[in-house]
């Protein structure tokens, strides 16, 4: 299991908090909530282990696309790229 | 298949594929759905990570007040997809502190209606004894709660429902299963593990269907309603065994169970076939 911290300056507010996805095989879960400043801090937990480059590129991306202020929790059991990608978009979705 | 069952095979709103939360609205009147100690209160399991294992944070468990029918209501969800729907010390508290509670509210004349959306294969091994004592305390809440109130179980699987959540639904007044569901005390996995294949080949699904699937402990009288999977029917079934006239517990039919048991020759398993004879449907629904 690692646990990862990201820290980036985004602008974008979100609304409200939002929860989706289970830690289920190949899936994953992410609860967004408003941040207090102008910050995404982000929070990994996964069950796979030494990852960390690719998870900070996905992160990147996605605050780099979205821009959202908001502290977001990953707990992860597995889930590709393109699902994490997924699922933060779902959630950046359910938190307008 | 005709084509009319074709049809209505594509309009149907599966609820196996739901997830727990999705699960718990499907049951309740729409638009009524409130969670209690949702994933962003972070009740998770203490005992997991220090184990490497991901928490959840709901804890795999879903408790949703609402309306069934217009009446008050709580529904208990186990989310399947996460560590099999186990139960640990953090789920198993949260479906035992809601019947508690449910208990309470009709002490004071408030007639809750409880719900168990039941996907699971037990208790949490990681959690041991404490999942073990949670699973204890839901088995008393419920026995308690009978007198007062219809306590509703839904098997909808794939997982089904095993070990000792098994026993927490054969103490609910009514239970409402599909024929994709598995209920039984020992899955055939841990069966075919201890016994050895001899005793039970867990990959014979036909056989493992046969004896514990959802059809057959309808036959046999453990479960009382069979339901396709369909969101909208098995919340209509929910809604029928609340308002279905209450007949005696099957956990108080102790003479009727313990004279079918005398009646099977342990030396000679009984098939499936044999199993509806000596059973029967129960007759109590």
């Amino acid at each position: 299991m690692d646990v990862m911290h990201f820290d980036f300056p985004a602008a974008t507010p979100v609304a409200r908090r939002a929860h989706v996805g289970v830690v289920a095989s190949g899936d994953l879960e992410v609860l967004i909530e408003p941040a207090t400043d102008q910050a995404a801090r982000i929070t990994v937990t996964t069950s796979v282990q030494g990852y960390g480059t690719v998870w900070r590129s996905v992160i990147e991306r996605f605050v780099a696309r979205h821009g959202a202020a908001a502290m977001i929790e990953i707990n992860d059991f597995g889930a590709t790229p393109g699902m994490v990608m997924l699922r933060l978009e779902q959630a950046l979705e359910a938190s307008r | 298949m005709s084509a009319a069952h074709e049809q209505a095979f594509a309009l149907r709103r599966s609820f196996i594929e739901l997830r727990a939360r999705e699960r718990a609205r499907a049951i309740l009147d729409d638009a009524s759905f409130r969670e209690l100690l949702g994933p962003h209160e972070r009740l998770k399991s203490p005992w997991l990570p220090p184990q490497g294992i991901v928490a959840q944070a709901d804890d795999g468990v879903v408790v949703a007040r609402g309306t069934i029918a217009g009446a008050p209501a709580v529904v208990l969800a186990i989310e399947g997809a996460y560590q099999g729907g186990s139960l640990g010390e953090v789920s198993g508290a949260k479906i035992a502190g809601a019947l508690e509670l449910t208990l309470a509210d009709h002490r004071r004349g408030v007639a809750t209606r409880p719900v168990l959306l039941l996907e699971t294969g037990g208790v949490r091994l990681q959690e041991a004894n404490l999942g073990l004592a949670a699973i204890a305390e839901i088995h008393a809440a419920i026995v308690e709660l009978l007198p007062h109130v219809a306590v509703v179980g839904v098997i909808a699987g794939m997982i089904g429902c095993f070990g000792g959540m098994s026993l927490a639904a054969a103490l609910c007044s009514h239970l409402i299963i599909t024929r994709q569901a598995r209920f039984g005390m020992n899955g055939p996995e841990v069966i075919e593990q201890e016994a050895g294949i001899d005793e039970l080949c867990a990959a014979d699904r036909r056989l493992i269907w046969s004896l514990i699937g959802g059809e057959q402990r309808f036959q046999t009288g453990f479960a009382d309603a069979l339901v396709d999977d369909d969101a909208e029917a098995i919340a209509r079934a929910v809604r029928e065994a609340f308002v279905a006239p209450r007949t005696p517990s099957r956990t108080l039919q102790i003479q009727r169970y313990r004279q079918c048991i005398a009646s099977i020759d342990p030396g000679a398993a009984p098939g499936a076939a044999e199993l509806r004879a000596v059973f029967g449907h129960g007759g109590s629904h």
